[in-house]
């Protein structure tokens, strides 16, 4: 493979794909938030 | 007679005798190296170890790098298998709170953007003649994360081992003063001085417990070549978070790393032989990580001010910065930062969610190219 197109595939796919991959831990994450909230009774846990 | 008493003083001097020219050069880096870690106190629980390592290594005749030589048996045994970078992500995912990202689950974005700087460098390595392999382990300093370049540069490209890891822990100790004068650039004085409000306490003991396993199994689904980095680092979070293994815990914040730092700073500086380190294309490897750095700093900035417009002007975008993987220090840069234009100011914790999303977004990026580069048959 050339270098160009090895530069650009990486580019995109390298920095699409982290890009995309913490955004779907972010939205899990926040849907995890919402499915077992903080309870103030957990303090001192 | 004479003979065996001349044979004897040769044996005496055949070390000076042996010496290349790069030799000295490397003990005076060596030097250079334990000055930084001793009287400036740059990383010295990498520095200090390293440095001694590349004057052991340019000592002529001692053997330490051949076969059966001590290092070569360290070197060979934790940095070629690559079990040394990955024990010590065990560490880091035990010392590491994860609670101020999932406070604000948005701010993993911050942590992608960081890295963007490892794929525009590895771009800029193509473009200035590195081999494919060698640009990889190049961009990958921009990970800003000393095992993960590690573990990347040993699997893909080991003779750039050495320049590789003293660009990575070097760096990573100048954030303080690479950071700002960046940061400033990019922002104006109104952007500085938002105030993103204080951070509460809201996770819940499950959603941290849950958040290893997530990363794990999505992380590892989509990039499966990076999971032992991913999983390393999320075992020990899970030992943290799950508070039932304590002794296991401690182990993995204490000994564990302990050790291995030690091994791994050795070996690392057991690679800076002369006659290997001293090219050209060294400085080059040090130039572009550098660069790497900059580009991480400048990406993480400029998503934040995207991201201050999309909320409406509830993020500060300085806190972009600490999207990079120097953790703590980015963060703390970042607060005295934002403290300089808005005294009531308090961005730590925030930053410290965003530094702590450049830990994953490091190990993902890396995770990311190892699976594209083996998708496209390079690796």
């Amino acid at each position: 493979m050339d270098n160009q197109t090895f530069a650009i595939t990486m580019i995109v796919v390298g920095m699409g794909g982290t890009l995309l991959t913490l955004g779907i831990f972010s939205l899990i994450m926040s849907i995890l938030k919402k499915a077992f909230p903080y309870k103030k009774e957990e303090e001192g846990k | 007679m004479s003979e065996a008493i001349w044979g004897g003083i040769q044996g005496l001097i055949s070390g000076f005798a042996n010496l290349h020219w790069s030799n000295p050069i490397m003990i005076g880096i060596g030097c250079l190296l334990l000055y930084l870690g001793i009287k400036k106190d740059f990383e010295p629980l990498l520095l200090v170890p390293i440095g001694f390592g590349a004057i052991l290594v340019n000592i002529p005749l001692a053997g330490l790098m051949e076969e059966e030589g001590f290092l070569r048996i360290i070197y060979d045994a934790g940095i070629m298998t690559e079990l040394f970078p990955l024990l010590i992500f065990v560490g880091i995912g035990a010392m590491t709170d994860f609670g101020p990202l999932l406070e604000n689950p948005k701010i993993f974005l911050l942590g992608a953007a960081g890295q963007f700087g490892i794929f525009l460098t590895l771009a800029l390595a193509l473009a200035l003649g590195f081999p494919q392999r060698d640009a990889v382990a190049i961009g990958i300093i921009g990970a800003c994360d000393g095992p993960t370049a590690i573990y990347v540069t040993s699997k893909y490209a080991p003779h750039l081992l050495g320049a590789v890891s003293v660009a990575a822990y070097s760096y990573m100790s100048l954030v303080p003063v690479i950071q700002p004068p960046i940061m400033r650039l990019l922002t104006n004085e109104e952007e500085r001085k938002i105030n993103m409000g204080v951070v509460r306490k809201s996770v819940s003991k499950t959603t941290k417990l849950l958040f290893p396993l997530v990363v794990t199994v999505i992380g590892g689904l989509i990039a499966p070549r990076g999971l032992p980095l991913l999983g390393t680092i999320m075992l020990g979070n899970l030992m943290k978070e799950c508070g039932v293994v304590g002794r296991l815990t401690k182990a993995a914040e204490n000994e564990i790393p302990n050790i291995v730092t030690l091994l791994l700073g050795i070996s690392i500086g057991a690679t800076m032989d002369g006659r290997i380190f001293l090219k050209p294309q060294t400085l080059i490897v040090l130039g572009l990580g550098f660069l790497a750095i900059c580009l991480d700093t400048a990406c993480g900035v400029l998503f934040g001010k995207v991201m201050k417009v999309l909320t409406g002007g509830k993020i500060n975008p300085l806190i972009g910065a600490a999207g990079i993987s120097a953790y703590p220090m980015s963060a703390r840069v970042v607060q005295r930062e934002g403290q300089k234009y808005n005294p009531k100011n308090y961005l730590l914790m925030h930053a410290m969610g965003a530094n702590t999303g450049g830990q994953v977004g490091s190990v993902m990026a890396a995770a990311v190219m190892l699976s594209v580069l083996k998708g496209m048959g390079v690796i």
